[in-house]
């Protein structure tokens, strides 16, 4: 079975956001860029597969040569090979549109994708990725077991879960649960030693015009302080909710 | 070229969201000078529709959309928008449409922008607001293609009654074969979701165990209100999953969200962010979340809550 994983370079959840160029361009000074953590669900159960399946595994990004270390993580954690698809991530739509040609290109039978990024929180990616290579979609996808050319799926529903039965070629939208947070792994030394003799394809994008344009970006204004009520005048906390708040 | 909007059911009834992309739908289609038509599909009275703005529903009555399939739902919403012209098709931000408007938008080589909060800023170039970085900001997107797909992020527009009614007729879309077939279904039909809540009750580890959730759920109850869940508490067995608010587990845009017992580490604050109204309760003073909260009570949850639910009951029997 070969399956491609896709990676999203994201900065750290931790990371002050701030913009540049009159609020048109995310501001890179000083944060970290890490896997993205749906991704990163996605890129353990794909190791889970590789060691009891046999499956090979490559993982795919879209993006400049600053997104390199991100691949080389996952090479350290365990994938076969990488291949970065060398342009700027623009829109949902052109970035799913190369990830879908990759995964047309090698042939492979599951493509895993985190539900969402956590930058810019489309949820597009995989779906569009299954539109476009006309594969069966399971997202918020929670379990997967595979056998031969059949699977089995778990996937999130507002208010409990589901679980259904397709074929390959298909494409998840992962998250937590694929495994757990207990079972993330780090990469080890020998891991990484070995990371730098993968291969790390880069390959040129095909024509894939943006559908959408980010025109610039906001933040919300500053809050202001907490109102504290006192454990013994709780009306007060009522009258507010009611009063002021107008929530209940 | 009327908007189309996608009104979901559950078990023949509208959902709340589906009233409210109407809303939305018709905010667009006034800025457009044109009529709303929603689909509704397996819905069993459509008439309530006209509340919100529709002019017109497509009818759809097919056993085989008994079950949600993204592949098929988004195969008819696709067939409606191309009978109908649309240009712009609105969604809401459901598990469901979150599942398949990417299909939809791929279908219709549509712009799709999801988790947006107003309506277009402009129609030309079509312009909105989302909200993006787990809530710390929003980003000004302009939709390029010709038909475009806005996903609406719940309870951001909210509900705008409009005095109309909306004529119905048959709409019979031809459905694929399906290659995703549901197996078995675990969900609390008789418990408000956290999805669709207006209102999320939410602990954390607090609480000291899960036999103490019980006063969770009575003040969850009597607000109308989903329970929640920090991540310690779902990784500890206490919830399940499914209640797990946060970065990795669900997003809340509630219009109240109340804390109980939970710190406010930054992975829980960025699921949360887009709720409106946020109340902490915490014996730590010093806890994170206060500096994110509205309104704050420094005090013990075994105390406060029990207090809080009598309070509120009789607020409720004044009203």
């Amino acid at each position: 079975m070969k399956i491609l994983v896709c990676i999203s370079h994201v900065p750290d959840t931790t990371s002050k956001i701030n913009f540049t160029d009159g609020d048109t361009k995310f501001d890179t000074n000083g944060v970290q860029f890490v896997i993205n953590p749906n991704d990163e669900f996605g890129l353990t159960r794909a190791m889970w597969f590789k060691e009891k399946q046999g499956a090979n595994v490559t993982v795919v990004n879209v993006g400049g040569p600053e997104t390199e270390p991100t691949l080389r993580k996952a090479l350290a954690i365990g994938a076969d090979a990488a291949i970065r698809v060398n342009t700027a991530a623009t829109d949902s739509f052109s970035v799913a549109k190369q990830l879908a040609n990759v995964a047309k290109d090698g042939g492979y039978d599951l493509v895993i994708a985190g539900r969402e990024s956590i930058d810019y929180n489309g949820g597009m990616v995989p779906g569009m990725i299954a539109g476009l290579t006309q594969s069966n979609f399971v997202n918020n996808c929670i379990n997967l077991e595979i056998d031969g050319t059949s699977a089995k799926a778990t996937r999130e529903i507002d208010g409990g879960k589901e679980t259904v039965s397709t074929s390959l070629p298909l494409v998840i939208g992962g998250q937590k649960g694929l495994v757990e947070e207990s079972d993330l792994r780090i990469p080890n030394m020998r891991g990484i030693m070995m990371a730098r003799k993968k291969p790390l394809n880069v390959v040129e994008p095909v024509d894939a015009d943006a559908e959408t344009t980010s025109v610039s970006f906001e933040k919300p204004a500053p809050k202001g302080a907490v109102t504290l009520v006192s454990p013994d005048n709780l009306d007060e906390l009522v009258s507010l909710l009611h009063n002021e708040a107008k929530v209940i | 070229m009327s908007v189309l909007v996608y009104t979901e059911s559950e078990q023949g009834t509208f959902k709340k969201t589906a009233f409210e992309v109407a809303s939305y739908a018709k905010a667009v289609a006034n800025q457009l000078g044109t009529t709303v038509t929603a689909i509704a599909i397996n819905t069993d009275d459509t008439s309530t529709l006209g509340n919100y703005g529709v002019d017109k529903v497509l009818n759809v009555k097919n056993a085989q959309l008994n079950e949600f399939n993204a592949n098929a739902y988004a195969v008819a919403i696709q067939q409606a928008a191309e009978s109908e012209s649309a240009k712009v098709v609105v969604v809401s931000s459901s598990a469901n449409s979150k599942y398949l408007a990417p299909l939809l938008a791929v279908g219709l080589n549509a712009g799709y922008a999801s988790n947006v909060v107003e309506a277009p800023s402009s129609t030309s170039p079509f312009t909105v607001k989302r909200s993006a970085f787990t809530n710390k900001a929003f980003e000004i997107t302009q939709i390029n293609t010709d038909v475009k797909i806005v996903g609406v992020s719940n309870n951001a527009f909210g509900l705008v009654e409009n005095s109309g009614s909306a004529s119905a007729e048959d709409f019979s879309p031809s459905i694929p074969e399906l290659g995703v077939t549901i197996e078995s279904t675990d969900k609390a039909t008789d418990k408000v979701t956290i999805a669709d809540a207006e209102t999320v009750v939410s602990a954390g580890r607090g609480l000291k165990g899960p036999e103490n959730w019980g006063m969770i759920e009575e003040l969850a109850d009597v607000l109308g209100a989903a329970t929640a869940c920090s991540k310690p508490v779902s990784d500890l067995g206490w919830r399940p999953h499914s209640e797990h608010v946060g970065q990795t587990g669900k997003p809340v845009a509630s219009n109240l969200y109340i804390a109980i017992g939970i710190s406010g580490a930054i992975q829980h604050l960025a699921g949360i962010n887009a709720s409106k109204v946020k109340v902490v309760i915490n014996t730590d003073p010093e806890a994170p979340f206060f500096k994110a909260a509205d309104y704050g009570v420094v005090g013990d949850a075994f105390e406060v809550v029990p207090s809080l639910i009598e309070k509120l009951k009789a607020f409720k029997a004044q009203q």
